[in-house]
């Protein structure tokens, strides 16, 4: 690949992308378009997320890519090598290290710090699509702050089953103005969301890029009486014991028993160089 | 005393056709005004263009707000007009369908005006609901259900409760009764006179059954090929039309 | 005990091998060049330039055999490849009324000037597998006769004399490049038809078909198809001139569609309009009346609900890299959001008939 530009895009391009995230950054969660380019992987993998990391990445910069939390994922794999060959920078699994970190419906256990990057891809930006599928009226929305049907949602939601029924890419409202969509994270990973670092959305096909800059202020959406709540799997991690930390239900036999290892898979590791064990991984069963 | 809604000039055209000409007229707090005539009169036209639905070829529609007094609605920006159509004005469309979230439940629909100025207790928008969906005379155990469950004039109480929640100052109305059957009408019709006068609401409607304005309006206009023909307090004009058009629409009416 | 899965660079090497042994199939079946699918498969080819928005036969042939000859991956292909080349500029707009035509026929006259020349055309072969085809065989050469080198009249400028058509008119705004700027609402029509010439042709035949049937019926005739090569001119400031870089195939189809008037303006026909890289019929065809279609609201119809009439359903849909990347992503991972999911109907399983967390 060494016909194509640093990182694959050409600087033109990179200009166009950061100038729809610097507007990003000054309107937090307001969705800037940007004519997204076709890209070596098809739309609906990680373009957008791709296009944002090429146009902040530089020689200096070291990557952490994570898919569902894990650095050995495919499609995490797949992004990790593309930058490897086109922009030679160094590449790590541990989120301390990482400059830049381009993740797929996870945020990092481990708090990030100023001076890193959060790269989401995103695959619908728009937290109203499926109440009104129209692009005209939900700019609208946005533009007048008639978030009223998003409320009415929940509503609906608390009035059938109880409770709010969003389990994952729960919206929020930022810096008091704009309705987002977190992109497809889990809700337990929604408070993580007011940070040090900054976090910049891609969304490829859609067209859509939008940011938060460090400390901005995030909420999501509820009720005074229904408050947000940002739950997981009430069991501790099999392999490192974790209590704290998000959790992926692997299934390990014919008879469906089940255990939950840490979906974080950089964490995990580090937890259990540091001694922590599991209750699934005390004594060694080799 | 400030009108509440002064129209001035009002006029709506589409290509050679007129819809409304020159309509001029002052509302005031706590007034129904009643607009008659038959299909083609230009009265719908009239009510679209006041509630800015339809963009008039000229004409004012000046509205007494609360915080700055008299302004012509016309010249506002749209986030402004929106914004008074959710809070201050209302409009009870003909087909209840128009006016309602089909796929909301009825708590909802009642809910969501109150949600989208800022209320964020569940508790109380739902206690809210409840209240106004027994105001309208609807159970409160069809709450939660879907509006595609209930009956035409039940699907129209409920659009009035989801306009009226906010405490508008002035309701547009379009044939509110169109469409439903005799009994329900006349069930329908005391509950906006109640509605009306116990909210000290301001009203608009239009419709071409007499009996509604009879019922329901203090002041009366009729329209013709989209011009006013006569005007005057209700009763004055259906007893005693002076307007040959008015005449006519008076004596067809069946006396049962 | 549990071993989390690890091994996905090897996964994924091993799946590449195993595609390129795939590719090439039977070692003892000869290897299939990129000039046999240029000459032999043209319309694959043209297909996929056309709607990798890249006019180039030789890539696109490589692209198809690279792609095993699935059409929708080989187009994939050319446009991530066209992201990276460099513009130099535009060219001036093409003159198809300079077209050479090897194909020109009109429905609406039975003849006129330029004549009705069938051309290469599948139309009126009986549709019976030849199984001398998979014999191979030497083609006898085709009749020949001397060609008119007079240029084609547009049958459009017959009607646009008599003033019975509506004129098209071009008011200067430069159209903007679909391929530049992100797909904004409302779009104007040369942007409608930009992304109509790139999108999917079974989508747009679908969409074309569905006027026919009566979802927003524009009684379409085919005034004119045209294929044949024109030239492309674009002007070098630094030479003050414009020159010809090239020359391409094109297929042109112009609708005459259904009339209207109103009480200021005359009945006059109105138009569709579709263009197409390479020899790609079908897809022109289905361009213009999707075209026509979307139209509706600057010629003063109404409104009828119909999918084609609706421009974000139409344009927002109509590309199928974006419709297939899309599609395909939801074999990617997804168990972090289906464990939350999980977690949630647990939950609510459990409020729901009372019992104790498990």
């Amino acid at each position: 690949m060494s016909d194509y530009n640093f990182a694959y895009l050409d600087e033109q391009t990179k200009r166009m992308i950061r100038r729809a995230i610097l507007k990003g950054l000054a309107i937090p969660g307001y969705q800037v378009p940007f004519a997204s380019r076709e890209m070596p992987m098809p739309y609906g993998w990680g373009t957008g997320g791709v296009q944002v990391s090429a146009a902040v990445l530089c020689p200096e910069d070291t990557l952490k890519v994570i898919d569902q939390g894990a650095d050995d994922t495919t499609n995490a794999v797949s992004i990790r090598r593309f930058f490897e060959r086109t922009a030679q920078i160094a590449v790590t699994t541990a989120t301390a290290d990482a400059t830049v970190i381009q993740t797929r419906h996870r945020i990092p256990e481990e708090p990030l710090r100023d001076g890193q990057i959060l790269v989401y891809q995103v695959p619908i930006p728009e937290p109203l699509r499926f109440l009104e599928p129209r692009e005209s009226e939900t700019r609208k929305m946005h533009a007048l702050e008639e978030y009223g049907l998003m409320h009415v949602k929940l509503y609906e939601d608390i009035s059938r089953h109880g409770h709010i029924a969003t389990a994952y890419a729960y919206p929020v409202k930022v810096a008091d103005r704009y309705v987002m969509d977190p992109s497809p994270i889990p809700k337990f990973d929604n408070p993580k969301m007011e940070m040090a670092a900054i976090q910049l959305f891609g969304a490829g096909r859609e067209q859509r890029i939008y940011a938060l800059p460090p400390f901005t202020r995030v909420v999501s959406l509820d009720f005074e009486d229904h408050p947000f709540v940002a739950s997981k799997a009430d069991h501790p991690c099999g392999l490192c014991g974790a209590q704290d930390s998000y959790l992926d239900e692997v299934i390990v036999d014919d008879a469906g028993g089940r255990m939950f290892v840490c979906s974080d898979t950089d964490y995990c590791a580090g937890r259990q160089v540091d001694g922590h064990r599991g209750s699934d991984n005390k004594e060694d069963a080799a | 005393m400030t009108p509440l809604l002064q129209v001035k000039g009002l006029t709506k055209t589409y290509g050679r056709h007129i819809g409304c000409r020159d309509v001029s007229f002052d509302l005031f707090p706590g007034e129904v005004m009643g607009i008659v005539g038959e299909s083609g009169s230009g009265k719908s036209t009239l009510l679209n263009s006041m509630a800015g639905h339809v963009v008039p070829d000229a004409g004012q529609v000046i509205f007494d707000t609360r915080d700055v007094g008299p302004r012509d609605t016309r010249a506002m920006s749209e986030p402004e007009r929106r914004m008074l159509s959710r809070t201050d004005w209302a409009f009870v469309h003909q087909h209840a369908r128009d006016g309602l979230r089909m796929g909301v439940s009825a708590g909802g629909n009642v809910g969501e005006r109150l949600m989208a100025v800022g209320a964020r207790n569940y508790g109380a928008i739902r206690a809210s609901a409840i209240d106004w969906l027994d105001r309208v005379e609807i159970r409160a155990d069809r709450i939660d259900d879907r509006p595609t469950t209930f009956s035409g004039g039940m699907q129209q109480r409920l659009q009035i409760a989801r306009n009226l929640v906010t405490g508008p100052r002035l309701v547009f109305m379009d044939e509110p009764t169109g469409g439903l059957d005799v009994s329900v009408q006349a069930r329908l019709l005391d509950l906006l006179r109640g509605l009306v006068r116990d909210m000290g609401l301001s009203a608009i409607i239009v419709t071409h059954d007499l009996a509604v304005v009879r019922l329901l309006a203090d002041r009366l206009m009729v329209m013709k090929g989209g011009d006013v023909v006569e005007t005057g307090l209700t009763d004055q004009v259906l007893d005693d039309p002076q307007h040959g058009y008015t005449q006519l629409l008076v004596s067809s009416v069946l006396q049962v | 005990m549990y071993v989390a899965v690890k091994g996905g660079e090897r996964a994924i090497d091993n799946a590449h091998a195993w595609l390129a042994e795939e590719r090439r199939g039977d070692l003892a079946v000869p290897e299939l060049t990129t000039a046999q699918i240029r000459e032999q498969m043209t319309l694959a080819v043209n297909r996929v330039m056309a709607e990798g928005s890249l006019y180039d036969p030789d890539l696109a042939a490589l692209a198809i055999k690279q792609a095993r000859g699935d059409l929708i991956e080989a187009i994939f292909l050319i446009r991530a490849y066209r992201t990276t080349l460099p513009r130099f500029g535009s060219s001036l707009p093409v003159d198809t009324g300079a077209m050479a035509c090897d194909r020109r026929i009109s429905a609406t006259f039975k003849d006129l000037p330029g004549g009705q020349v069938l051309g290469p055309t599948f139309d009126y072969t009986h549709r019976l597998l030849d199984f001398m085809l998979a014999a191979d065989g030497d083609v006898p050469a085709a009749p020949e006769m001397p060609v008119d080198p007079a240029p084609v009249p547009h049958v459009m400028s017959f009607l646009n004399s008599e003033g019975l058509i509506a004129q098209e008119t071009c008011d200067g705004t430069p159209a903007s490049d679909l391929t530049r700027a992100p797909l904004e609402l409302p779009a104007a029509r040369a942007l409608r038809l930009q992304a109509l010439t790139r999108g999917d042709e079974g989508f747009v035949l679908g969409m074309a078909y569905s006027t026919q049937r009566g979802y927003a019926r524009n009684h379409a005739f085919v005034g004119e198809l045209r294929i044949g090569t024109v030239p492309v001119e674009m002007e070098i400031p630094e030479l003050g001139i414009s020159i010809e870089i090239g020359e391409i195939t094109l297929t042109e189809c112009e609708t005459v569609n259904q009339f209207t008037g109103s009480k200021t303006e005359p009945a006059q026909f109105t138009r569709g309009y579709g263009l197409v890289f390479g020899q790609t019929e079908r897809k022109a065809i289905s361009m213009a009346l999707v075209d026509r279609a979307l139209r509706w609201e600057e010629l003063g119809e109404d409104d009828q609900g119909a999918p084609a009439q609706d421009a974000e359903f139409v344009l927002y849909h109509c590309d199928n890299i974006q419709a297939t990347g899309f599609l395909e992503h939801i074999k990617l991972p997804h168990y972090v959001d289906f464990q939350s999911e999980l977690e949630l109907v647990r939950k609510l399983r459990r409020d729901a008939t009372g019992q104790g967390a498990e």
